[in-house]
């Protein structure tokens, strides 16, 4: 016991920093565009959560004093006022809460949808593939935003949930694609036919073996999402669809476009909510594309090539991703593939029907 | 042959599933949409109430099953009901006055960024590392602007300060729509705004698309191959990494489609383009649930067509394609 405390009291200084650069030696390797994506959105993050108790005022208050109209920004107003006296400011730094909050619930359960969804699709293969794989092309072909104004035009109260369910509803069929491609990929793999053989339940493999091999691939999805559902969201509020009493950024857009800022000069009232916006937008897309870079490290532009004949050259593809299904699908389940585009670019042999 | 027809049964289906999307919507939506309806116009006719009933599908006469058959049936009619807003219009005489400017703005801006930004791909993907892969976080910026919020920027400064672009609208006011050069030449001068607005936000993500398989497919061997054999670089660029690297980008475009004309539908309303995403928000502003949900089957309608054009193209650039669905 003594020995024990003695042990983990001291620890040699070199130990220590090797320590040290383990735990922070993640986020050394993380590609520049991914540091900077998580950076960016660590600190609207941040504004999120600390936000409305840092807002000077209270974002709807409305000062009857008609000097306090469309005023510049100032000391008193950082950001100035709105048309109703009302300080854009505090209005932002309540408006992104609501905008992050909505998109990160709708991030969750569009990704729980698409995970469910590609991973049976891939893993049970057959008909269960076929079936799951026309639903998410059918969902994936119906533009989404004339389908979510019709939805949310019948709803009478246009709430928070309701927007969340139903855009996650709109949501998950890109990241089910994907999911469902590196599960076949994976499932061929020999470490899952060695876990097979051993006898462990369908389940099991799903969580310990194919989940883990496809957690960059569920974080991109799950970034997308939510890059989908802001611009959504702040689209649909911009039209009116959402609880215009709420302060979010895209309810600010409206307000701004209703009151006609833009005309009024009142640039400070339109340009920060987009501004904030397009921030929050370019933080995940950079973020998406480190998660990419990390999983396929030839996309790194510059690093690891050279120069060769006039052109850069990259490493070679580390592992070739085959997402060929070793058996022979059933008549039904290769009927249905055939209605599908990828029948068109894979092998001949896993297409329906004689061949010729 | 043979793809080219499975795909129009897909089509054929993912139109089936909007259609009955479309027709459960108002019956399983809480509150009385006809009776909002019927507040808000005192200008219909009490005889209208019935015919609101029926398709909104609130009184439930006959079983929903009957609904159903009747529904489709109206559809493929094209009888889309009678418009509340503007009664008696007819749902389908607006929609006639309004896709034509939708498709000729939204298809011709698309397809040229979709050109532009596959161009651009290749150059990034080829000299992967160069100029153009440096900016690309810029363009990623770009592409996280709201389109709405960049059109209206954009007409503050062009249209508002500079004046060099017209504020918004189709054409001219005091023009007749018709085919003479004057209305021709405003409704294009119109356009140039918004469609260079839908070009800037979209050619960096087919830029980026474009530049990511154009790098999976230079490191192929047969472009190696085609490098040691001394082929010119132009002949090595386009005839083999570029032809090979375009089909997934094709597919990409097809499955983007919706959400492009999702975009492009609200700068219409920035725009006061007389389209159909202008008289879609129209519709919901003014609770006309009848015009919205035409709009809708139109607009998902249209999108299926234009992906059954990608795979027609599709078959027509890919040898294998043309050999494995003949």
């Amino acid at each position: 016991m003594a020995a024990l405390m003695v042990d983990t009291g001291v620890t040699p200084p070199a130990e220590r920093e090797r320590e040290k650069r383990e735990r922070f030696g993640w986020w050394r390797r993380l590609p520049p565009k991914a540091k900077v994506g998580a950076l960016l959105l660590g600190f609207f993050v941040l504004i999120a959560i600390i936000g409305p108790t840092l807002a000077p005022y209270d974002p709807s208050y409305q000062n009857p004093n008609p000097s306090l109209s469309l005023n510049a920004p100032s000391a008193a107003h950082l950001l100035g006022t709105t048309q109703n006296g009302q300080d854009v400011l505090s209005q932002l730094l309540t408006g992104v809460r609501m905008t992050l909050e909505l998109a990160l619930f709708v991030g969750v359960v569009a990704t729980v949808i698409a995970v469910i969804v590609g991973i049976s699709a891939g893993f049970l293969g057959g008909m269960w593939d076929e079936v799951l794989s026309l639903l998410s092309n059918v969902f994936l072909v119906l533009p989404a935003l004339p389908l979510l104004v019709v939805l949310l035009g019948y709803l009478p109260q246009k709430g928070e949930t309701a927007t969340i369910l139903v855009l996650a509803f709109l949501g998950w069929p890109w990241g089910a694609r994907v999911i469902r491609a590196q599960t076949l990929a994976l499932r061929n793999r020999d470490f899952v036919a060695a876990s097979r053989e051993t006898g462990e339940r369908g389940w099991h493999i799903i969580m310990f073996e194919i989940m883990p091999n496809e957690i960059s691939l569920i974080a991109a999805s799950f970034v997308g999402v939510v890059l989908y559902a802001i611009g959504a969201s702040v689209a649909l509020a911009f039209i009116g669809l959402a609880d215009l009493n709420t302060w979010s950024l895209g309810t600010m857009l409206y307000w701004a476009q209703s009151d006609q800022a833009l005309t009024l000069g009142a640039w400070w009232w339109f340009v920060p909510p987009g501004l904030l916006v397009a921030l929050i937008g370019t933080g995940l897309v950079l973020l998406n594309f480190g998660i990419d870079e990390l999983g396929n490290p030839r996309l790194r532009s510059g690093s690891g090539t050279i120069k060769v004949g006039g052109r850069w050259w990259g490493q070679t593809d580390p592992t070739p991703v085959l997402g060929h299904s070793q058996r022979r699908p059933s008549r039904v389940a290769a009927f249905l593939h055939s209605f599908s585009r990828e029948a068109l670019t894979e092998r001949p042999t896993e297409v329906a029907g004689p061949l010729p | 042959m043979r793809f080219i027809v499975r795909r129009l049964a897909f089509y054929a289906v993912a139109a089936w599933v909007a259609l009955t999307i479309n027709f459960f919507i108002p019956r399983l939506m809480p509150g009385n949409a006809v009776e909002d309806i019927m507040s808000k116009f005192p200008s219909l006719q009490p005889s209208a109430y019935k015919a609101l009933e029926a398709m909104l599908g609130v009184g439930h006469p006959g079983s929903l099953w009957h609904q159903y058959v009747n529904y489709l049936y109206d559809v493929i009619h094209f009888n889309f009901g009678t418009d509340v807003t503007e009664y008696p219009a007819k749902v389908s005489a607006l929609l006639a006055q309004t896709v034509p400017w939708t498709i000729t703005l939204v298809g011709t801006a698309t397809i040229i960024a979709f050109v532009i930004g596959t161009g651009l791909g290749i150059l990034a993907g080829w000299r992967s590392g160069g100029w153009l892969d440096r900016v690309l976080p810029g363009l990623t910026f770009l592409q996280a602007v709201p389109y709405f919020f960049l059109a209206l920027i954009l007409i503050e400064l062009l249209a508002l300060r500079a004046k060099i672009f017209p504020l918004g609208q189709g054409y001219a006011g005091g023009d007749i729509p018709g085919w003479n050069w004057q209305f021709i030449s405003s409704a294009v001068y119109h356009s140039l705004l918004p469609a260079f607005t839908l070009i800037i936000t979209n050619v960096a993500g087919w830029m980026l698309t474009m530049r990511n398989v154009m790098i999976t497919t230079t490191g192929e061997d047969y472009v190696l191959a085609a490098q040691a054999k001394g082929l010119p670089h132009k002949r090595v660029v386009l005839g083999y990494a570029a032809r090979n690297a375009i089909l997934p980008q094709l597919s990409g475009f097809a499955n983007a489609l919706g959400f492009v004309v999702s975009g492009a539908i609200v700068m219409e309303i920035v725009f006061s383009y007389p389209g159909v995403g202008l008289l879609l928000v129209n519709a919901v502003t003014s609770n006309d649930y009848p015009l919205m949900q035409a709009i809708f089957l139109v607009i998902t309608f249209a999108v299926l067509f234009a992906n059954l054009i990608v795979d027609v193209v599709y078959v027509l650039i890919d040898p294998r394609a043309r050999a494995r669905s003949a």
